[in-house]
């Protein structure tokens, strides 16, 4: 029999074995001992000094320090007439900027949005396995708070954490207000999952489209309040008054490349995480714009980052079929019960261990050979999604996961029926730029909220947190900004910190290797391309 | 070290095969997305990704496969591309109108559909938004539940849409119906269902400063006191 079909046999056959089989949660040194030996963020080499800027000394991947190395695209002496005055530019169509943006509308700002790609099209509308809301009558913001504190290894900001915690019901609201259809049980209640790393159910979940529900309301609500949007449009640069503050930005129609000025009382970048720098190597289940824009532009201005170090790796990346390699399988499939199994047939992880707990120990499994080879030599674990059949009853899989079944059924995959292989998958910056609890960087008039932000989430982020993340930061960056912007006139613009950028790149005898942001990834095949056999009739 | 990712070959294997890319014929291996086809082929794409995961609806296709006379259309990141298949990137863009509305002030939810899309009323029944929507949604139903007050299922029926707006060009009656389902599916989680009563007790609560005094401890606490009081009770 062919080795796979062996190893899916093994799968389905030990079903019993394995759900008599109690598998702890890792004690705090064992975590440790796991994450240092297995973790792709504790690869020693794959992590290069930062010699520039305000985090200068520190650490970082190869990818993100030369990030943070790279050239501005934009000449010093370009003309900087505006061709918008606003009082608040926020950049980014996701989750939390369309938040912030409706926060900072309803308080009467003058608001422009700018974004990438088309607004909407962001890591926010992939995100299927829910928001963490404690609202339960075991479970209180305290304790949401503790379980994010463990599963961030206590790096979190508590400020910040606090913030997230305790204004999370309150956001669940504005969402619900807004039409967002979250999950109910027969009493109308929310319904909630558990999640991994957490010692309560509180994922809130619209089944597995939670992001696309919460994004595609959002996104009709910024229309309805008719708040100006410019797609294709991402900010090249920002712009500083001689003082230092945050002034404008200039952004780039890349249907067209010309250059846009923007002059703004405040700037909230929400343009969302990295993944595809591709870092280490990993596939990525990120959206096509997801470059590390903020980190780059922020730090260029003089804003400190947080944790820009760390990254998570969702446990559960496809592998097979070879066309999803690295797209996400929702961790909603191990709280519904799903175990991970290795080559042999054995679970090997408590499957709601956190994040990085449980990332660490399927390359471990891969690693030491229990892992199961795909046609395309890339390895993994299977992922027993039929489990949840078996334990929730017939049909539960269709209800619970319907973009998962369709996702798989496109490549002939049965997910009712077989299990599928997974490997981890560069999934989300933990880290970002530092931000304080009204979303303000270190740097005045610039705010970061959502996934481009840091501090919040520690060095593991835990799952559902992030969604909550960018309607509670969103509201607070949108707030603040607005208030700020009332304060008084707009600045000058200039782009003096561009100027002191290269200098400081000169003096610290750095050539940068690229020019940053990078917008979208190359994925464009350079090659001579192969004439058709045949020509069109 | 970290090789650049060659996402223009993934899923590529053996066998070549023909393809037409916007009436242009293409040698490519078998096994690519359509997304990738086009990266494969050296065609830069800006316009036309998004989420590369289908769920954004940015990438949305229209192809003919051989021997079929049929158009489909399909999400390019999902596809892959077979022999004999032309496909082109449509770029999911409509200038339809989108109602602008208030959910807050609407009076009655159900009546003001007629105000705000009243085309929704003149489905002729001609099935075109099903046949087109690479979801598998029956849109024409879907259409015709939301005039007829059935918003709940409106909702239900339309979980799925990535709001490519495929469904958009194609309806001989002007109806976006993609976005009528967008405001009843609102219109009932924002108006229709009673809002739920564990998350009102528990905004009651920390309005209240139920958990006030824990916080004034907890923001005290330094790391290493944080780290005991977070391990979990037995």
């Amino acid at each position: 029999m062919d080795p796979i079909e062996e190893s899916k046999s093994q799968v389905l056959k030990g079903r019993d074995e394995r759900r008599k089989l109690t598998i702890p949660i890792q004690t705090p040194t064992d975590k440790d001992r796991l994450v240092h030996a297995y973790h792709p963020d504790y690869k020693k080499d794959e992590y290069h000094p930062i010699r520039l800027g305000p985090n200068a000394g520190e650490r970082t991947v190869r990818e993100v320090a030369e990030l943070l190395e790279s050239d501005s695209s934009i000449s010093a002496d370009l003309d900087l007439t505006p061709q918008y005055c606003v009082d608040v530019l926020v950049v980014g169509g996701g989750g939390a900027g369309a938040t912030a943006a409706l926060t900072a509308k309803s308080q009467g700002a003058n608001v422009l949005l700018v974004t990438k790609l088309r607004m909407g099209d962001s890591n926010t509308v992939m995100a299927q396995g829910g928001m963490q809301v404690a609202i339960t009558a075991d479970d209180s913001p305290v304790t949401h708070f503790y379980d994010t504190l463990r599963g961030g290894h206590h790096k979190n900001d508590p400020n910040l954490l606090k913030v997230l915690v305790d204004e999370g019901p309150m956001a669940a609201q504005w969402l619900i207000g807004l039409g967002v259809l979250f999950d109910r049980d027969e009493s109308g209640n929310l319904k909630t999952k558990k999640g991994g790393g957490s010692t309560k159910p509180r994922l809130l979940t619209c089944s597995d489209y939670t992001g696309l529900e919460i994004m595609r309301v959002l996104k009709d609500e910024v229309l309805n309040r008719q708040i100006p949007i410019l797609e294709f449009s991402p900010v090249v640069e920002l712009l500083t008054d001689p003082d230092g503050r945050c002034t404008g930005a200039v952004l780039k129609n890349i249907d067209n490349g010309q250059l846009i000025v923007v002059e703004a009382k405040s700037v909230i970048l929400a343009t969302g995480g990295s993944g595809r720098l591709h870092i280490e190597g990993f596939p990525t289940s990120n959206h096509y714009g997801a470059t590390g824009d903020a980190l780059v532009l922020a730090y260029r201005v003089g804003a400190k980052l947080a944790h820009a170090d760390t990254f998570q790796y969702h446990p559960t990346g496809s592998v097979f079929p070879e066309q999803l390699a690295g797209a996400l399988v929702t961790e909603g499939i191990r709280s519904d019960g799903g175990h991970l199994v290795n080559l042999n047939g054995k679970r090997f992880v408590n499957e709601l261990d956190t994040r990085d707990v449980v990332a660490a120990a399927i390359i471990r499994e891969c690693a030491q050979g229990r892992g199961v080879k795909t046609p395309a030599g890339r390895v993994g674990v299977w992922l027993d999604v039929p489990m949840i059949d078996l334990l929730l009853g017939e049909g539960s899989i269709t209800k619970r996961f319907p973009a998962m079944v369709r996702q798989f059924e496109r490549y002939g995959i049965d997910i009712r029926k077989e299990p599928v292989l997974i490997y981890p998958t560069l999934h989300y910056q933990n880290g970002g730029v530092a931000i304080d609890v009204h979303g303000q960087s270190q740097v005045e008039g610039l705010f970061v909220a959502g996934e481009a932000s840091g501090g919040l989430h520690g060095r593991n982020r835990l799952m559902g947190n992030s969604l909550l993340d960018l309607i509670v930061f969103g509201k607070r960056a949108g707030t603040a900004a607005a208030k700020r912007a009332k304060s008084g006139p707009a600045g000058k613009l200039t782009l003096s910190h561009v100027t002191r950028f290269r200098k400081e790149l000169e003096k610290n005898g750095i050539k940068p290797t690229r020019v940053a942001p990078i917008i979208l990834p190359d994925y464009v095949r350079h090659e001579e391309i192969a004439h058709a056999a045949t020509v069109k009739q | 070290m970290s090789e650049p990712m060659s996402e223009s070959t993934i899923g590529a294997h053996g066998k070549t095969i023909t393809v037409e890319i916007m009436g242009r014929p293409y040698a490519v291996p078998e096994g690519l997305t359509m997304l990738r086809a086009m990266w494969y082929t050296g065609h830069e794409v800006v316009r036309g990704a998004g989420c590369l995961g289908g769920f954004c609806g940015a990438c949305a296709a229209t192809y003919r496969t051989k021997d079929d006379v049929r158009l489909r259309n399909a999400l390019a990141c999902q596809t892959l591309v077979e022999d004999g298949m032309s496909f082109y990137l449509n770029f999911s863009y409509y200038p339809n109108r989108k109602a602008v509305y208030d959910l807050d002030t609407i009076s009655d939810p159900k009546q003001e559909l007629f105000k705000i899309y009243p085309e929704a009323s003149l489905c002729r029944n001609c099935n075109a938004c099903t046949e087109a929507c690479p979801q598998g949604i029956d849109v024409r139903d879907g259409v015709w539940k939301a005039v007829f007050g059935d918003f709940a299922k409106v909702s239900e029926m339309f979980m799925d849409c990535v709001m490519c707006g495929q469904c958009i060009p194609v309806c001989i009656a002007d109806i976006a119906p993609n976005h009528v389902a967008l405001y009843a599916s609102r219109a009932q989680g924002a108006r229709l269902t009673a809002p739920p009563q564990n998350l009102a007790l528990r905004v009651t609560e920390i309005q209240s400063g139920k958990y006030a005094a824990e916080w004034t401890r907890i923001l005290s606490m330094n790391e290493e006191e944080l780290k005991i009081a977070a391990q979990p009770s037995k």
